[in-house]
């Protein structure tokens, strides 16, 4: 009998895995992927959206038409996981076995903790929120405009960055750069959490007339006053306030108690296995792993799991372990963009920000949908 | 010595920044002025950040010290 692999989540993660554990399994294994929309998102699009660099109808494709033909396909929310039984229960009702189970729920969104967020800020962490701020952008005016974080972990570390270089870029071309401010409101005392990225960074935003609001942790924001204030007691007035919502992991892990305290799944860093669970893997943004939570991570997490489930099933050793790699652009806007690459063990080096790097992102976006749910990019 | 009048602990071990900074404020938060929070870390970074952070919101650091890879704060609430 062919062993039961089910991924849950459609997502990076989730398709990569399912592919190329059912490339590895053969006949030997039959993977399932439960997924709620049955639809696969683009995420790092949304940012080219808000500036209206990009529409949404690009960032969506059918799963199913990147899944493998043997990968079936469930399109379900799971709702419970016993991990002593081994199933996962679907919200339709009814529920599936497995053998082994990859957990690529990613992670969700928590607006409701901050008080005022929802009715005072926009975001760019959804299609929706994307195009809502395109049309406040498109309206706006000019005035004071803050950028800032409203809990931490949260998807892509470097999209606020992105966000006000490619907005003071997008401020010019309207005609109201003079007649607006751009602050970035950092949790720390630089721009990216990453020192040497945020060296390079900082003395572009100067150039470019950003400010920077550093040790700026977002408690609250008063939509009647335009004021967001932060932990460390500062306050900033804005017109437009622009906040990456608090995140929180999948609903389905806090239920199952698979997670911790803010639904993270805790994975030993090198097989991404659960601690606590043998038959639990976990990839993507679904990790407790203090590493990014970005496509790229779930990116080279996915062939790792794939490796361990296939040796654990043959009874061989893992070919694979996760050494931390990730890889982001960052757009520094006006057609230029660098790089950010590590692991565990090497800190980024940055290059310095030039147009063969924003036309490498700009190549990836576009090549994305038929290299990375395939497993065509190592 | 400040440790036997340590109000609160804080324990984050295996966390990059920016979230010793972040998990610290939000305790000290609800804290009252003079007290004392020790914080536990493993991010080498956090004794820039610490150091930074302290110097910035007015909230001073009383001891410091490091054993193996771990780092220890101790902070006052202003």
């Amino acid at each position: 009998m062919a062993t039961r692999v089910i991924v849950l989540g459609g997502g990076v993660g989730g398709t990569l895995a399912a592919n190329l554990i059912s490339k590895q399994l053969g006949s030997d294994g039959h993977v399932t992927v439960v997924d709620p929309s049955g639809m696969h998102v683009y995420q790092p699009g949304f940012l080219y959206v808000t500036l209206g660099q990009a529409n949404g109808r690009w960032l969506a494709q059918d799963e199913r038409h990147l899944l493998r033909d043997e990968v079936d396909m469930v399109i379900d929310r799971a709702i419970r996981v016993d991990p002593a039984q081994r199933t996962v229960t679907l919200d339709r009702g009814g529920s599936l076995g497995y053998d082994y189970l990859v957990l690529a729920t990613g992670s969700r969104l928590a607006r409701e903790e901050i008080p005022g967020l929802i009715q005072g800020s926009h975001d760019f962490y959804s299609l929706e929120g994307a195009i809502r701020l395109r049309e406040a952008l498109r309206s706006f005016p000019g005035g004071r405009i803050v950028m800032g974080v409203a809990g931490i972990p949260y998807k892509c570390p470097p999209a606020p960055v992105e966000f006000v270089f490619m907005l003071e870029e997008y401020l010019h071309k309207r005609g109201i750069r003079g007649k607006s401010t751009i602050t970035l409101a950092s949790p720390l005392n630089r721009a990216f959490t990453i020192e040497t990225t945020s060296k390079l960074v900082q003395p572009i935003l100067e150039q470019r007339g950003i400010e920077l609001a550093t040790f700026f942790n977002v408690e609250a924001v008063d939509p009647d006053k335009n004021v967001v204030t932060s932990i460390e007691g500062e306050e900033l007035p804005y017109d437009l306030l622009v906040l990456v919502p608090p995140h929180r992991g999948a609903k389905v892990i806090e239920d199952s108690g698979l997670g911790d305290e803010r639904g993270w799944v805790p994975v030993s860093r090198a097989t991404l296995q659960h601690e606590k669970f043998d038959t639990i893997f976990a990839i993507g943004d679904a990790t407790n792993l203090p590493i990014s939570k970005s496509g790229s991570t779930a990116h080279f997490e996915a062939p790792v799991v794939a490796s361990q489930i296939a040796a654990r099933i043959r009874g061989t050793t893992a070919k694979e372990n996760y050494g931390g790699r990730v890889m982001c652009f960052l757009e520094t806007g006006h057609r230029q963009a660098t790089t950010i690459r590590f692991d565990y063990e090497h800190p980024p080096v940055s290059p310095r920000p030039s147009p063969l790097w924003h036309y490498a992102k700009w190549a990836f976006n576009r090549a994305y949908w038929v290299t990375v749910p395939q497993g065509r990019v190592a | 010595m400040a440790t036997e009048l340590i109000a609160r602990r804080l324990d984050v071990k295996g966390f990059n920044c920016p979230i010793p900074i972040v998990k610290t404020a939000k305790e000290m938060k609800q804290m009252t002025s003079g007290e004392l929070i020790e914080v536990l870390a493993t991010d080498p970074g956090s004794v820039p950040d610490f150091a930074a952070w302290s110097k910035t919101t007015g909230n001073p650091i009383v001891e410091q010290s490091q054993d193996g890879g771990i780092y220890r704060f101790v902070l006052k609430k202003r």
